[in-house]
């Protein structure tokens, strides 16, 4: 247990950086949705499910899809889908 | 020589070292500058033997650019330099001080942490017979500090309305719409098409979120959740529905008519039922209804409805906030 604690705090470190360096806007939201989704585990393991549950319905659920909302409305996802058309 | 020259110039030190003294970004072409035009500086080759040319492009690009003499040119770049150099320093102190505060932290789960005074002591001793909610934590929420919970429904309420106030298109700007169809069209492009592997796993996941979603809130008081949780759920399965079959099937049961409604009755119950409070001095164990067998769904006096408010008006919230965003009305 204490190997996985580690391992997951490590991918959170991993994520947070990434989140700021990565170069595509889209991407770095997803890997902050991840964030959520390992900062949702670590709450279970440390006995707050209550906040767990929040974390991942607010933090990886809403949160992201008003980010990919915004994307969308400031165009930033809408020249990747003409490239990937092209 | 030359290799040990080129070596150094595409090291990250090198990198770094031009970047302090101002002469390139450290993020350029790692960015995603797609949205900002006209702001591309010459990115130095990687070519390790050209970088003085590419130094001397640059400045002229920039003498030209801005116009300005020698003199300013040297004090901006003699500040740019301070700057750069005080944000790495202010980065440092912020990590040494987080680094710092973390590690004189008292463990996790200590018997002689500070938290552990009368006030938790209390809750976890008296929490279920007080308040009747095996789940303390939605006891303490709701019923010790409920009028804390109850100016946080305020903020959601108060962030979806401000929210509104910027985004929402009404009949005022649709002289905007006819003067410029692009931005409807725009609207339009975005607009779920049908999609048939969406609608088909919606069909199959929306009741399960939702059904979730609803057991989260009513079983605030039993079990983990609560009506903020629940309702965040259930508004992704909101905006789930709405992303698959679209705004015309939605509209059916939830316009900014139904909105108002639902926010306004939970809020105004809540506070009715909770603000007075506000005047014996934040004493309010006694509801007046009785607590029932802890355990039971219907038990814990005024927890349940309480929580049903809460999670109405962050379900609400949470899907006002997405049709906004998506295209400012419901």
């Amino acid at each position: 247990m204490k190997v996985f604690e580690i391992l997951l705090l490590l991918s959170l470190i991993v994520c947070a950086v990434s989140v700021a360096v990565v170069r595509d806007l889209l991407t770095s939201i997803i890997i902050f949705m991840s964030y959520s989704l390992i900062m949702c585990v670590i709450w279970v393991l440390l006995q707050s499910p209550d906040l767990a549950i929040t974390e991942a319905a607010v933090g990886a659920g809403v949160t992201s899809i008003l980010f990919f909302v915004t994307l969308k409305k400031i165009r930033a996802i809408r020249k990747e889908e003409q490239d990937e058309q092209d | 020589m030359s290799r040990i020259r080129k070596d150094y110039e595409t090291s990250f030190f090198r990198k770094f070292k031009r970047w302090m003294d101002g002469e390139t970004d450290l993020l350029d072409g790692v960015m995603d500058l797609s949205g900002q035009e006209g702001t591309e500086e010459p990115v130095p080759g990687a070519e390790g033997t050209l970088w003085k040319e590419d130094e001397a492009g640059a400045e002229e690009v920039l003498r030209e650019k801005r116009a300005e003499t020698e003199k300013e040119r040297k004090s901006l770049a003699l500040f740019e330099r301070i700057y750069r150099i005080m944000a790495v320093i202010l980065c440092l102190a912020i990590i040494w001080v987080f680094l710092w505060t973390t590690v004189h932290l008292p463990p996790f789960g200590g018997a002689d942490n500070p938290a552990n005074n009368e006030v938790p002591a209390r809750y976890i001793e008296s929490g279920v017979r007080e308040t009747g909610a095996i789940n303390f934590v939605t006891g303490m929420i709701l019923d010790y500090r409920a009028f804390d919970t109850f100016g946080e429904s305020c903020v959601l309420f108060v962030a979806s309305c401000c929210v509104m106030f910027l985004l929402r298109m009404d009949k005022g700007s649709s002289r905007l719409l006819r003067e410029h169809p692009d931005l409807l069209e725009d609207d339009r492009l975005f607009e779920p098409k049908d999609d048939v592997i969406l609608q088909r796993a919606a069909a199959f996941l929306l009741p399960l979120i939702l059904i979730f979603g609803i057991y989260i809130v009513l079983n605030g008081h039993l079990s983990p959740g609560g009506g903020f949780s629940g309702g965040a759920v259930l508004g992704s399965g909101l905006i789930l529905y709405l992303e698959a079959f679209g705004f015309r099937r939605t509209r059916r049961f939830f316009t900014e008519k139904t909105y108002r409604r639902i926010t306004l009755s939970a809020l105004t119950f809540y506070c009715l039922a909770k603000s007075y409070s506000f005047y014996t001095g934040a004493n309010h164990l006694e509801s007046g209804i009785p607590l029932g067998t802890p355990g039971a769904i219907l038990s814990s006096g005024l927890i349940l409805p309480l929580n049903i408010c809460v999670g109405l008006v962050v379900m609400c919230t949470m899907y006002a906030f997405y049709t906004l965003f998506r295209r400012g009305g419901m």
